[in-house]
Parts: C-alpha cells; sequence; structure tokens
C-alpha cells in the first residue's frame, strides 16, 4: 500500500550547469520521497541546490543545465481518477508543460509579482489556467475562479476579479497566486520561499491559508525555506540540504529535537529563539562552498568543527538513525568517536521540548 | 562594553519627520514625529515590517537625506539642520552604517583594500601608505577575512563575505555610533549568526552603539538592549528588550510578537497569532501622546486606549 | 578506511573565511565575449581592415594622390594609367598562360586605378584611414562632451537636470541635415566640417546613456555608503559612478563608431565632405558613383569597406554588450 502513495521520488539527481566559468556541479545525487497529503520542507543555504532540485521536478531547468543522472517519478491521478507515473527526466518540456506544469503539480513563487502578469486583470488570469487545461467553458471557470478566490479568504471576490495586480496588497496577491496554482486541482504543490518577501504578520495568515487548502484538498506540498520556523509549523519530514546533496533527513520532531549532523546543529542554533541568552551563537564559520569547485571528500568538512580525517577523503553515506531519520556524517559510523552536539543547542532543545509540554 | 544609561545620550532624534513629495499634490509621510535617544555603547533595535519608514529613519540621521522637520543631535551637536564643517566632519567620521545589500553596497570596480580605505583616504588619517595598508590588513582580521583578500573585487565573494567587507569598511573609522541597516536580511541564516556574533565582538571591544534596524524580532531581541516598534512611520513602543517582551502592550506589538516563526515543531504547529489591522482597529496613529507604562516603556495612543491594552479600563 | 581516518582534526583555522568565489570580472568579460562566433567574426572583420588602412597604402608602392604613368618611347608623350581594372600579372599569366599586353603590363593594380589614373587598392585604404580617423576623434570628444553633460545631469537631478534635458531635447530635434546647412554656409567643406557636424549631433546619445547609468547608479547602497563617509560630488561622479558606466559607453562607441562612418560617408557623397584629392570612403563612393557606367569596377571597394566596417563595429557592439551585462546564468 505505501509504494502506491507515494506521489514523487527524486532518485540520485545529478545535474550541473555550464556557465562561463565552467561547470558547477549543483546536485550531486539527491533523494527525496513525497506521499500523498503529506509536507516535506527542503532546507538550505542559497547555493545548495534546494530550489535547482524543484525545477528539475517541474521540468523547468535552465537551457544550459545537464542532466548527469537519476530519476524524477511524478504519480499523478488522471482524468479518470487513475494513478499515472511519468519520469520528468525522460518527457519533452512541452507535454510537461501541457499535461504537469499548472495541472498536476503548481507552484508558489517568493515574490508574487514575477509570477502575475500585471497587465491582465486576477480574474483572467485565474480563469485562464482551467481553460487551458480543463476545457470548461468561459462561464463555468469563471464560477470556479470566484470559488478559488473565496476559499484563499479573499472577500468580494467579484469584485476582485476585475483588480489589476497592482492594486492589491503584498499579502492579497499571494493569496491570488495560490488560488492559481490550485485552479486546476494539482497533486502537488511546490512552494519555493512563499513567504519571504512578505512581513511577519501576513506570513502566518499565508502559512495558515497553505496548511488549510492542504487538509481539505488532501494535496502534497513541498516547500522550498531557509526559514526553520516556517519549516517548524508547516513540515511533516525536513530533508536537509548543502552543496548539492541531502545531509539529513528526518521527520520534523526528529530533525529538530534530535539533529545529528552537524550542519543542522549549525543551522538550528544559528537562529535564536526569544530565550537566547547566550553571548555569542553558535554558528558556522565560513562560507558554503562554490560548487566550480568540487570539494573532495565531505564538502562541509572545510566548515565542521566536528570534522574527522576520513572527512577529507571520502563523502560519507547516509547512516539510519530511526526508520525515517538518517544523516550524512562520519560522527555517526560507529568507529567514530562520540561527538555531542553543542552545549548552547543542546540547552536549546531542552527548552523548546519543555515549552512543547 | 554595557550600556552607559549615565552618559549623555550620544544620539538624540526629537520629533523627527522626513516627507518624500511624489508629485504636486501627494507627499509621503515615510516617518511622523519620531523621538528615541540612544546611548553611549547601547544597542538600540529599531523593528517595523517593509513601509513603516524604518530605514528612513537610519538615513535621515547619517543625514542621506534632509529632515522635513525635527531635531537629531549626535554627540551634543545639531546635525538635523544646516551642518557646520565641524558637525559635518563629527557625523562623518564618528558615525557609520551598514547596509543592507551585500551586493550592492560595494562598488564593483574597488577593490575590497580600496573600499575598505575609502574613509581614511577621504579624511587623510594616514602618514604613509604602509599605515594605511596595516591599518586595512587588520580590520580584514578583525572581521574573519584574510589580508590576501586585499586586492580582490567585490564579486569574488560570497554574500557574508561581502557584508564582512562592508562591515570593516565600518570599523576601521572606529565609530561611536554604527547604524545597521537591515544588514542581515539578505543573508543566509548561518551567516545571519556570524554577522550577528561578529557585531557583538566588536561593540564588546570598542563599545560604540548601534541603532540596528531590523524586521526579523528574534535577531532584534537577541542583540539589543532596547527596542521600538515603529508602523505606518510612527514610533508606537519603546523599552527595554524585557520590557517590551514580557509585557507587549500595543495590539501592533502583540501581533507581531506573536508572529515570530519559532523553530519549534510541537509549539509552532499549535500555536494561534493575534492579528491586527490597522484600518479597521480604530486606532488613529495621529492623535494620542507617549504613555509611561514602567521604567523606560513608552506606549504610543490616547488614554482611552492605554487604558484598555493595560487592562486597567473600568477596573 | 582505517581507525585512524576516525579521528577528530584538530588546529586548524576555520575561522577565517577563505573561500572565495568567482573569477576576475574582466576575465568573465573576455570569455563571454569570445564565446560568441558573431562578436569574434566582427573582431576579425575590424582588425582586418584596421591592418589595411596602416599597412595598405604602404604596401602597394603608390600613394593616394599619385597618377600612374609611363612616358611612350615612340611619341614621347605621358600615357596615364587611366581605367585600368583590377590586375595581377603573376596571377593572370598563371591562369591565362599569357602576359598582360598594354603599357602597364607588368603593373600590379590589386583594385584597378580610377579615371584619372591613381591606384584605387592605395585610395581605398587610404581613405578607410580617414573614415576611421574621423569617427576616433569625434568618438572620443563626444564621449567626454556627451558624458560629462550626461553624468552631471543625472546625478545633481531637479531643476538642474531639467533644464539640461529640456536643452538635449532641442537639439536633438534639429535634423542633422539642417545642422549641416547652416554649417555648410559658414564653414569652408571638408573634414572639419564632417567632424564639426559628428560633434554636434553624436554627443546627445553618449549623453543619454551616461544620465541613465548615472540615474540607476546613484541609489546603490555603495553610493550611499561613499556619502555617509563624507565623499564630495565629485569624488562620487569620478571614483564611485565613473567606473561603473565604463561597460555601457563602451558599447556605446562601438554602434557610434558604424553611425560616425556612415554620415562622413553620406556628406562625402552629397559632397561638403571629404574635398579632393583627399579621400574617403565616402567620396571613393561618390567617385565610383560617378563613374558607374565607364568604370563599373570602382564603387565595389569603397562600398564592401563601409559594409564590412558597420558590420564588424555592431558586431563587437552586440558581444560587448552580451558579455559586460550578462543576463544571470541561471541555475
Amino acid at each position: 500500500m505505501e509504494e502506491k502513495d507515494k506521489i514523487l521520488d527524486i532518485k540520485d539527481l545529478d545535474v550541473s550547469f555550464r556557465t562561463s566559468a565552467g561547470t558547477v556541479h549543483a546536485l550531486r545525487g539527491v533523494n527525496i520521497d513525497l506521499y500523498r497529503g503529506e509536507t516535506v520542507a527542503i532546507v538550505g543555504e542559497s547555493g545548495s541546490g534546494k530550489s535547482v532540485s524543484m525545477k528539475a521536478a517541474m521540468g523547468l531547468l535552465a537551457s544550459n543545465a545537464v542532466v548527469n543522472g537519476g530519476q524524477i517519478l511524478f504519480r499523478y491521478k488522471n482524468e479518470a481518477g487513475e494513478i499515472e507515473e511519468a519520469d520528468i527526466l525522460k518527457k519533452d518540456k512541452k507535454w510537461i508543460r501541457r499535461n504537469i506544469n499548472g495541472r498536476h503539480m503548481a507552484m508558489v513563487f517568493q515574490d508574487p509579482m514575477t509570477s502575475l502578469d500585471p497587465t491582465m486583470q486576477i480574474g483572467k488570469q485565474i480563469t485562464e489556467g482551467i481553460i487551458a487545461h480543463l476545457g470548461v467553458s468561459k462561464k463555468e471557470a469563471e464560477e470556479r475562479a470566484k470559488a478559488l478566490l473565496e476559499e484563499v479568504g479573499i472577500t468580494d471576490a467579484e469584485k476582485r476579479m476585475r483588480n489589476y495586480p497592482h492594486q492589491l496588497s503584498g499579502g492579497m496577491r499571494q493569496r491570488v497566486v495560490i488560488a492559481i496554482a490550485l485552479s486546476c486541482d494539482p497533486d502537488l504543490l511546490i512552494c519555493d520561499e512563499p513567504t519571504t518577501a512578505l512581513d511577519v504578520t501576513i506570513q502566518t495568515m499565508i502559512l495558515n491559508l497553505i496548511l488549510k487548502v492542504q487538509k481539505e484538498r488532501g494535496i502534497s506540498v513541498i516547500y522550498i525555506t531557509h526559514d526553520l520556523g516556517v519549516v517548524a509549523k508547516v513540515a511533516d519530514y525536513v530533508n536537509v540540504m548543502y552543496a548539492g546533496k541531502i545531509v539529513e533527513v528526518g521527520n520534523v520532531n526528529e530533525v529538530f529535537y534530535e539533529p545529528a549532523h552537524p550542519y543542522t546543529w549549525g543551522l538550528l542554533s544559528a537562529m535564536p529563539d526569544l530565550e537566547t541568552e547566550d553571548s555569542r551563537l553558535y554558528t558556522i564559520p565560513g562560507s558554503p562552498p562554490n560548487l566550480l569547485h568540487e570539494p573532495k571528500g565531505d564538502a562541509f568538512a572545510a566548515r565542521n568543527e566536528y570534522a574527522l580525517a576520513i572527512d577529507e577523503k571520502e563523502h560519507p553515506p547516509m547512516f539510519k538513525i530511526t526508520e525515517t531519520h538518517s544523516a550524512a556524517t562520519w560522527l555517526l559510523d560507529p568507529r567514530a568517536p562520540k561527538v555531542e552536539m553543542p552545549e548552547e543547542l543542546k540547552r536549546r532543545i531542552e527548552r523548546m521540548r519543555k515549552e512543547a509540554e | 562594553m554595557a550600556a552607559d544609561y549615565s552618559a549623555e545620550p550620544i544620539l538624540k532624534v526629537e520629533n523627527l519627520s522626513q516627507y518624500f513629495k511624489v508629485s504636486r499634490d501627494f507627499t509621503v509621510k515615510a516617518v511622523d514625529g519620531v523621538s528615541f535617544e540612544i546611548y553611549p555603547g547601547e544597542v538600540y533595535g529599531l523593528v517595523g515590517e517593509s513601509g513603516s519608514g524604518k530605514s528612513t529613519i537610519g538615513r535621515a540621521v547619517i543625514r542621506l537625506y534632509t529632515p522635513t522637520a525635527g531635531k537629531v543631535s549626535f554627540k551634543g551637536r545639531e546635525i538635523s539642520g544646516k551642518l557646520t564643517n565641524e558637525a559635518r566632519d563629527e557625523l562623518r567620521t564618528r558615525m557609520m552604517m551598514i547596509f543592507q545589500d551585500p551586493m550592492a553596497s560595494l562598488n564593483p570596480r574597488k577593490t575590497v583594500g580600496d573600499i575598505i580605505g575609502e574613509g581614511l583616504d577621504i579624511h587623510k588619517m594616514y602618514a604613509t601608505k604602509e599605515e594605511r595598508k596595516e591599518k586595512i590588513d587588520n580590520i580584514l582580521k578583525k572581521v574573519g577575512l584574510s589580508p590576501e583578500h586585499y586586492n580582490r573585487y567585490p564579486h569574488q565573494f560570497s554574500g557574508g563575505q561581502r557584508q564582512r567587507v562592508g562591515i570593516a569598511r565600518a570599523l576601521i573609522m572606529n565609530p561611536d555610533l554604527i547604524i545597521a541597516d537591515e544588514c542581515i536580511s539578505a543573508l543566509d541564516v548561518s551567516i545571519q549568526a556570524q554577522v550577528v556574533n561578529l557585531l557583538k565582538d566588536i561593540q564588546e571591544e570598542t563599545g560604540s552603539a548601534y541603532l540596528f534596524i531590523a524586521h526579523d524580532l528574534s535577531m532584534v531581541k537577541y542583540i539589543s538592549d532596547r527596542i521600538g516598534v515603529l508602523h505606518l512611520g510612527h514610533l508606537l513602543e519603546t523599552g527595554t528588550t524585557d520590557e517590551i517582551f514580557a509585557n507587549p502592550v500595543h495590539p501592533y506589538t502583540r501581533s507581531l510578537i506573536s508572529a515570530i516563526p519559532l523553530p519549534n515543531p510541537e509549539v509552532e504547529k499549535k500555536r494561534v497569532s493575534e492579528t491586527y489591522d490597522y484600518y479597521t482597529s480604530g486606532i488613529d496613529y495621529n492623535v494620542g501622546s507617549n504613555h509611561l507604562i514602567e521604567g523606560t516603556h513608552y506606549v504610543f495612543g490616547t488614554d482611552e486606549e492605554i487604558a484598555r491594552w493595560t487592562g486597567k479600563a473600568g477596573a | 578506511m582505517t581507525d585512524q581516518d576516525f579521528v577528530l582534526l584538530k588546529d586548524r583555522n576555520i575561522e577565517t573565511d577563505t573561500n572565495y568565489a568567482s573569477m576576475p570580472y574582466w576575465r568573465g568579460v573576455f570569455k563571454r565575449f569570445f564565446a560568441k562566433k558573431r562578436s569574434v567574426v566582427g573582431l576579425v572583420i575590424v582588425a582586418a581592415i584596421l591592418v589595411l588602412a596602416l599597412l595598405g597604402p604602404v604596401l602597394s608602392g603608390y600613394t593616394y594622390r599619385e597618377i600612374t604613368s609611363v612616358v611612350d618611347e615612340e611619341t614621347g608623350k605621358e600615357v596615364v594609367a587611366r581605367g585600368i581594372s583590377p590586375r595581377i600579372p603573376w596571377l593572370h599569366k598563371l591562369l591565362g598562360k599569357e602576359d598582360y599586353t598594354d603599357r602597364f603590363a607588368d603593373k600590379t593594380f590589386l583594385f584597378g586605378t580610377d579615371d584619372l589614373g591613381r591606384d584605387l587598392w592605395t585610395r581605398t585604404w587610404y581613405g578607410a584611414r580617414v573614415s576611421l580617423l574621423i569617427a576616433f576623434v569625434t568618438i572620443i570628444i563626444d564621449v567626454i562632451i556627451g558624458m560629462t553633460f550626461g553624468l552631471t545631469s543625472g546625478y545633481f537631478g531637479g531643476a538642474v537636470d531639467g533644464t539640461m534635458q529640456r536643452f538635449v531635447e532641442v537639439a536633438n530635434s534639429v535634423p542633422r541635415l539642417v545642422i549641416v546647412s547652416v554649417l555648410a554656409i559658414f564653414m569652408p567643406k571638408g573634414i572639419g566640417l564632417v567632424i564639426v557636424a559628428l560633434l554636434l549631433t553624436e554627443w546627445i546619445g553618449m549623453s543619454k546613456i551616461a544620465r541613465a547609468e548615472m540615474l540607476k547608479i546613484k541609489e546603490l547602497e555603495y553610493i550611499f555608503a561613499s556619502r555617509t563617509l563624507g565623499a564630495g560630488n565629485f569624488g562620487i561622479i569620478f571614483n564611485d559612478v565613473l567606473p561603473n558606466t565604463v561597460g555601457p559607453i563602451i558599447t556605446q562607441v562601438m554602434f557610434s563608431i558604424p553611425t560616425a562612418i556612415f554620415t562622413e560617408a553620406f556628406l562625402s557623397f552629397v559632397g561638403v565632405g571629404i574635398m579632393l584629392p583627399q579621400c574617403s570612403v565616402g567620396s571613393l563612393i561618390e567617385d565610383g558613383f560617378n563613374n558607374i557606367t565607364t568604370l563599373p569596377y570602382q564603387i565595389v571597394p569603397p562600398i564592401i569597406v563601409l559594409a564590412l566596417l558597420m558590420l564588424g563595429f555592431n558586431f563587437i557592439g552586440d558581444g560587448l554588450r552580451e558579455a559586460l551585462a550578462p543576463k544571470l546564468e541561471d541555475m
């Protein structure tokens, strides 16, 4: 039964980009699973490959990208309600655009202004996709658009349909983008930093909205974000990415309360919670590697204060910690010395657990 | 060095207003009657959402803009009107700014050495070329870069490294006040923490005061001694970090604090945050006055509003 | 893999951030420029014409105003090499297995001679040299005038900008032909007139680009940074803004050169430009046009040179524009 529910299965995805400066090895063997109705967050710094992997999944890789290997299996419900499977990497762009993008897989981007057409009324922008993908009449599409706007919490839907994007506030625009994404009843919603451009108070509202429609419609959601607060709020599973690889994966409680990878330690403690009193934040020194020059061994070793000698020779495999939780660090090898997470983080997690009770 | 509240404030902002004329009959009031002061060695955090006027305040204080009204004094000298030569020298050498965008804040055609040395060059603050090089090398080391980076160009660095160059440029002048304008918001989380640590280290070492402008409340809380909450150009609430976080009074402050995303899944999943909408709240920022709540904690509002917010109405 | 591999690495200095990213800017520009076939073709064309313009007249053994003639031994009269079509004696012999039989049988005229007996190869490259020289001189002066005007106008903004832009609009609205006609009344025809005519019109485009760049750059944070450090207006314009306008300005120069060459050619063609016996690409085309029925080959070389120059500079301009301001290579 489990196999049947898997909606997205990215296996050993390996992608490089030809740039004028040389070849950038952006993804170096990425594995991501997503089951129907669940939410996965991909966390990482800029340049870690989190956006690239999702662009690959949408079939939107730039023309200078070279896929060196891997599979992206997407299983969606077709018109007849049956499950169909497609390897996105093997399909041509035209087919993907017609059958997948906007139809079964929809995306919400960081800046709503870039995904809305400033010269078109928002009603038209919503109905356009519905008519193209579902082949319904204009009148029916308009009915649906109105219902969608109401669903995403826009009052006065009828009036708003005739507005142009610039007449709406940032939060409203992002609601419209979500309405467009939902317009064809997708199986999978990919949100790329959906709230980064918004103010904190609006951020929570948008996240709650996505959570609500997800629950009602039973769709799967992938969040690409660097904000661990967002992850904690919305995700079931977390993938931590670093330099084109997944370094830690687990359910959200495992990753936040029992992080195993030193990079995750650094990420968690870099963001002060409201009780942090330490005079310094524990953080990761240095800056992320430039994948123009692919590092030998573990890409994180150069910034890792817990690096082992072997890190400079060989990339660690994924060590399984529990059924759902694994991490790619040699510290989990039985031969490695016992290393504990930094004191600051330990105290922090204790505090978090206490609050959670 | 801890803040010295017995001393004269290093920066005093009184009723600062900054308007921008967009067209003949439309003026944007970016900042409207804001007052606060910063003491030597203190970190004052200014929070607010985009469009709240927080960056405008920073720029008006350092005279990138000419304030429309109000008075700004730096080390006891007025710097808001026409600048005397002395006041200008003081302002340009003792008050520095760290900018938001690590890509746009460094001149792409200048070497890192020349960027950092710009202040020294303008104010002729060295006797020999060797002295200049030595000063810059020392600063590079202090901000976690290497003297080898002296001859490199900004685009050869990552965002975090560039921000360090920007900090070095301010730091080399050994300023009394540093205005940090959203200086971490364009950076990745782990790099944000590095920069915040660096700012804290510098402060301990040099005792300079900061005006820390940001929208990220958790960072502001972590680094600031006192906080001012800004909304639509009005300063709504100010006080020590503890006063504000333990007892937020203004509904806007309350909604801001309740909206901070926390990296704690169990708590975050259950949390309901307070909402606030100025236009439907019935609050008018143009009427009211500052009310003392306790200590240094002031809230802006009418008597009736304050009574309601503090739960003293009818009690 | 041994147990020794599983020890913590100690005494590493990971606090100093020594990781740096991309290659130097200019190396990137070169790489991007040469990655495009079109820009390389443009560069080769322009380089070839430059070399020929410098060396062509020297190599031919003739000068641009020299009339080739021989004295006929029988009559004692001077015979001028009028209207001889292109010839290379050794090539003719190789292909036709026979020598030329006229009096100039041993002479090489790669492009032939004109109706006065002057070597067209020499005149073509000499003309190209004159045209390029005029273009370069005027463009350099235009860059100086245009940038000073545009940068000042953009930097100070407000009323200064308003006044200066009104002036530009007025200057821009006078057609070039009117300017030339008026100039022709007050000035002798010739190189001087061509240069003044170009100066009066070409600086406007340059100033517009400089102003647009200034408006963009002056709102960037590094300009604010210089101001908070106390830099003066002069320092900001020349140290901070000017170096950052180099890219667009070079591109604009590449597009202005062909315009200048073409304008010069046009003015010479209509007879107010280069005066005989001087020549430029334009005056050569005029000559060729006048003789088109009798000496049809005469018009071909200058037209090809003119076309190649315009094409070459446009290709280079295009290539530079893309190389200097790369669209983000997205990933």
